[in-house]
């Protein structure tokens, strides 16, 4: 198994990503310069977190022209587990990969913070390890993460089974309190209707080891590991 | 209409559709009304994108706009755009763009 971090001007967690998956889960991966053209070869496609071109124009909107996002849409294509992590989830959301749009958090303040998220479904490659309903805790950082979609595409998501993470609380409680940027359904993750390509707002790379505070985020990766080594 | 390529100017308006939450315009709006602004119903926050480009005529400058605007400028799932083109200025010889 090999995977690729992308790297983009301005992304900022690509390093810690590599460090999980190379250190902590021990996969052979290379950051990849956006530049690139071609993915073959990998078997898992991450998209870091960050502020990508300095988030110029709309978060994710430069990166999602990038010449590697040909590559990543043509591995998505082809099955390849995709993941967006953040920024990488905007990205994925900017190019059209996944569906929807993120706007400024509700509360207008960047949050950085801890919260918890539940797992709604174990049908994508990083959510196959993990107790359907399992809560996990991890960290956001982020300024837009106030996911919106209009109604029909939210049904869409619904029935088919594409909400793969909501905000709750630590009891896996649905509230107003435990939403940190005004998600719509307290979405703060999502899939593609394959269920390969996916996107989230918590960062699993900085809770994947205990001497960062927490390790729910391995779960991704071990789930991620299993689908691919199958 | 044909004839040299010209100057154009497009002022593109971007704004979040209506009906889409506006975090940024609420908070604007709040600091209005603590300024003692009476009478805010609203506020609403976009952006403008000024464009500046050579085409041989002002139907395939509009045209390249709309393009724009749907392929990057923004984005169609939470935002709407209207488009003012400028009258041509003339192409000076210095201008090799083209």
């Amino acid at each position: 198994m090999r995977a690729a971090v992308i790297v983009f001007p301005g992304s900022n967690c690509d390093t810690d990503t590599h460090h999980a998956l190379t250190e902590v889960m021990g996969v052979p991966t290379d950051l990849v310069w956006h530049a690139t053209s071609s993915l073959d070869g990998y078997d898992l496609v991450v998209l870091p977190g960050g502020f990508s071109y300095g988030d110029y124009l709309r978060t994710g909107a430069m990166a999602a022209q990038a010449r590697v996002m040909r590559a990543v849409r043509e591995a998505a294509e082809r099955g390849v587990p995709v993941l967006g992590i953040c920024n990488g989830f905007q990205i994925l959301l900017e190019s059209g990969l996944l569906p929807g749009a993120m706007l400024p958090n509700a509360c207008v303040e960047f949050r950085c913070e801890w919260v918890h998220v539940r797992v709604e479904t174990r049908r994508t490659p990083f959510t196959g390890s993990a107790e359907a309903g399992r809560v996990l805790r991890m960290p956001i950082a982020h300024g837009e993460g106030n996911y919106v979609a209009d109604a029909s595409t939210l049904d869409a998501l619904r029935d088919n089974d594409q909400v793969v993470w909501r905000y709750t609380d630590a009891d896996g409680r649905r509230s107003a309190r435990a939403n940190p940027n005004g998600s719509v359904g307290d979405i703060a993750g999502i899939c593609n209707a394959r269920g390969n390509v996916v996107g989230l707002m918590p960062h699993p790379e900085r809770c994947s080891e205990a001497a960062l505070g927490g390790t729910d985020g391995r779960m991704v990766w071990e789930s991620v590991l299993a689908r691919v080594t199958a | 209409m044909s004839g040299l390529p010209q100057i154009y100017t497009a002022h593109v308006f971007v704004r979040l559709k209506p009906g889409v939450n506006d975090p940024q315009g609420a908070t604007v709006a709040a600091g209005l009304r603590d300024l003692d602004f009476d009478g805010i119903r609203d506020v609403r926050v976009g952006k403008i994108v000024d464009v500046e480009m050579v085409a041989p005529d002002a139907a395939t400058a509009r045209a390249r706009v709309e393009a724009m605007c749907e392929q990057l400028l923004t984005n169609p799932v939470i935002e709407e755009f209207e488009m003012e083109l400028i009258e041509p200025q003339p192409l000076k010889l210095s201008d090799t763009a083209w």
